[in-house]
């Protein structure tokens, strides 16, 4: 089962079984909810974002073991990033979805073991929906609204 | 008819190419026939011939090669409203189910309905038996209501008949769900509808491929289904309807083939069923279909369904062997289809349709286009294996097999 495990690998099961980061924030500056229509997965997340930094990143669900395990690695990787950054990242992320960016390893931490699903291009969607909702959080917090999706 | 022969399953699969090819090295085991059917040789031949040899305009030319496809297009029809015991003129082309009851929403529906008017469907209901009713109630004031299913998954009939009542205009209702499998007694619902002057619409999308369906013994007004699900190509399917009714319509789509005249000061419309057919037609496709039509009379459709009654009753079985799973809809192979959608704990429907495909079993993972009944039974997804007239017992072992290696894979 070579081709399967190169999907789902360690760490990516590990991050499913005991995702990061969950829940909801005492004090979130902005909350959204994103949902995937084509297979039903659905994220709530909420930014804690304190002079331009992320300071706390919390996600909830549900969904398959790739979006799941995406959004607990976005959560750990955008924790105390500006948003300008954070938003570099997720710009980043994308690109090595889509195949048109080599993955940096320093920036994206444990997310890099998701480089793999670019090659399933049904669960690409799957693994964007978290770190598309934090930028639509982002740019939903700049624009001066509380609440997006 | 009921004593039709048995299918010889082994044969049957030899009929059709794609069956023969083999997925990550494995081979294919096809169990997603309620999202598509596979499509026999005789089909693929049908159209092939049809494009080599005569391949024409249908009812515009004089000369020979243009008759020949238009008897060939007009046999598909007449094929189709044997299948299904309904009169060639009310029995019309469209590309799909989902075109089929868009063409009652609007050409019907948007002209009688107005507000205050009701319009109902059931839970249960696949999104092209919803969406069109809303959009047309939205323009004219109606309003859509949904009939409970029960908690066994069945159409709650306590229920419907609560809804129904002095304001229904349109009862419209699954034949066989794509989602649960469950057989809904349409007759009984098209007499409700019709004790209080309502018209009934029956979606035959997943029944009209799988069990013997007549259009006089539903008692429906309307019913659609579509090629591509009954072994046919994609891109056609069929509206049948009451040809009184379809007689006192306004056509749906508007442009050649559908008039009669055409004048400045206005147009006068075709003949039934050519009314409703604007444009050049799915002609290869017609004729594909009525060679599916022809491929499935040669079992006979009681044969077909008592071979999908034993394939429900397998796969109920097999599924059952699998801990912790657990099947939506009824258990008893007597009241449903071959299609049975089911949830394994812990592990999502995507991550198992695609543990499965790397052991070459294509089964269907998601909201199935039923996103309400997906809030009715309270799950995100489902996983969904259906089978048809070329699966048998072999295919659901190494189904049943393939699930306990995902379950293992994905266990916490
Ligand atoms: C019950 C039911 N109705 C309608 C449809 C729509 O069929 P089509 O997409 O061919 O219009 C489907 C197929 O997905 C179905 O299962």
């Amino acid at each position: 089962m070579g081709g399967l495990d190169d999907l789902y690998q360690e760490i990516i099961l590990d991050h499913y079984r005991n995702q990061r980061n969950t829940g909801r924030l005492d004090d979130a500056t902005v909350a959204v909810d994103q949902n995937n229509p084509l297979c039903g997965d659905e994220i709530h997340l909420e930014l804690h974002i304190d002079d331009g930094r992320l300071t706390e990143v919390a996600h909830s669900g549900e969904g398959c073991s790739i979006s799941q395990s995406s959004a607990s690695m976005m959560s750990e990787a955008l924790a105390g990033k500006t948003e300008d950054e954070a938003l570099d990242l997720v710009e980043h992320f994308r690109l090595v979805m889509h195949g048109e960016q080599d993955a940096d390893e320093d920036r994206l931490g444990d997310a890099i073991a998701l480089e793999g699903v670019a090659k399933y291009p049904v669960r690409i969607k799957c693994a964007l929906l978290s770190w598309m909702a934090a930028k639509d959080a982002i740019l939903t917090h700049r624009s001066g609204d509380q609440t997006g999706g | 008819m009921s004593t039709a022969a048995p299918l010889d399953v082994a044969v049957v699969k030899r009929d059709f190419p794609v069956l023969g090819r083999s997925v990550h090295g494995r081979p294919l085991v096809y169990l997603d026939s309620a999202a598509t059917s596979q499509k026999p040789a005789s089909v693929l031949d049908a159209m092939d011939a049809y494009y080599r040899e005569t391949n024409a305009n249908v009812h515009r030319g004089v000369y020979e090669m243009a008759a020949d496809a238009t008897e060939r297009f007009e046999a598909g029809r007449t094929a189709v409203a044997r299948l299904v015991g309904a009169p060639r003129e009310g029995t019309i082309f469209t590309k799909n189910a989902t075109e089929a009851i868009n063409l009652v929403a609007w050409a019907w529906g948007a002209r009688n309905l107005s507000s205050g008017d009701e319009i109902v469907v059931t839970q249960m209901e696949h999104h092209s038996n919803i969406v069109p009713w809303q959009l047309v109630a939205e323009m004219t004031g109606a309003r859509v209501r949904f009939a409970p299913v029960t908690p066994d998954g069945e159409l709650d009939m306590d229920g419907l008949r609560a809804l129904i009542g002095s304001a229904t205009r349109m009862v419209a209702v699954v034949h066989v769900s794509n989602v649960l499998g469950t057989i809904n007694p349409v007759p009984e619902v098209a007499r409700m509808a019709r004790e209080v002057g309502a018209l009934c619409l029956a979606d035959g999308s997943q029944s009209v491929p799988h069990m013997p369906v007549d259009f006089d013994e539903l008692d429906v007004d309307f019913l659609a289904f579509t090629g591509h699900k009954m072994l046919g190509p994609t891109g056609i399917g069929v509206l049948v309807g009451r040809p009184a009714i379809l007689d006192e319509m306004e056509p749906f789509l508007g442009g050649g083939e559908m008039i009669s005249d055409v004048r400045e000061d206005g147009s006068t419309w075709n003949d039934l069923p050519w009314k409703f057919e604007a444009g050049t037609p799915p002609i290869a496709e017609a004729v594909g279909l009525g060679a599916a039509v022809e491929y499935l009379e040669g079992f006979g459709m009681d044969a077909v369904r008592a071979h999908e009654r034993e394939m429900a009753r397998t796969l109920l079985d097999g599924l059952a062997e699998v801990p912790g799973l657990v099947v939506h809809g009824p258990t008893d192979p007597d009241r449903r289809g071959a299609a049975v959608s089911f949830s394994l704990p812990d592990v999502h429907p995507h991550d198992l349709a695609q543990h499965l495909d790397q052991d070459g079993v294509a089964v269907r993972a998601g909201h199935h286009c039923a996103k309400p009944l997906m809030r009715v039974l309270k799950v995100p997804a489902t996983s969904r294996a259906s089978a048809y007239l070329y699966n048998d017992a072999r295919d659901v072992e190494v189904l049943v097999a393939a699930l306990g290696r995902a379950r293992s894979y994905f266990a916490t």
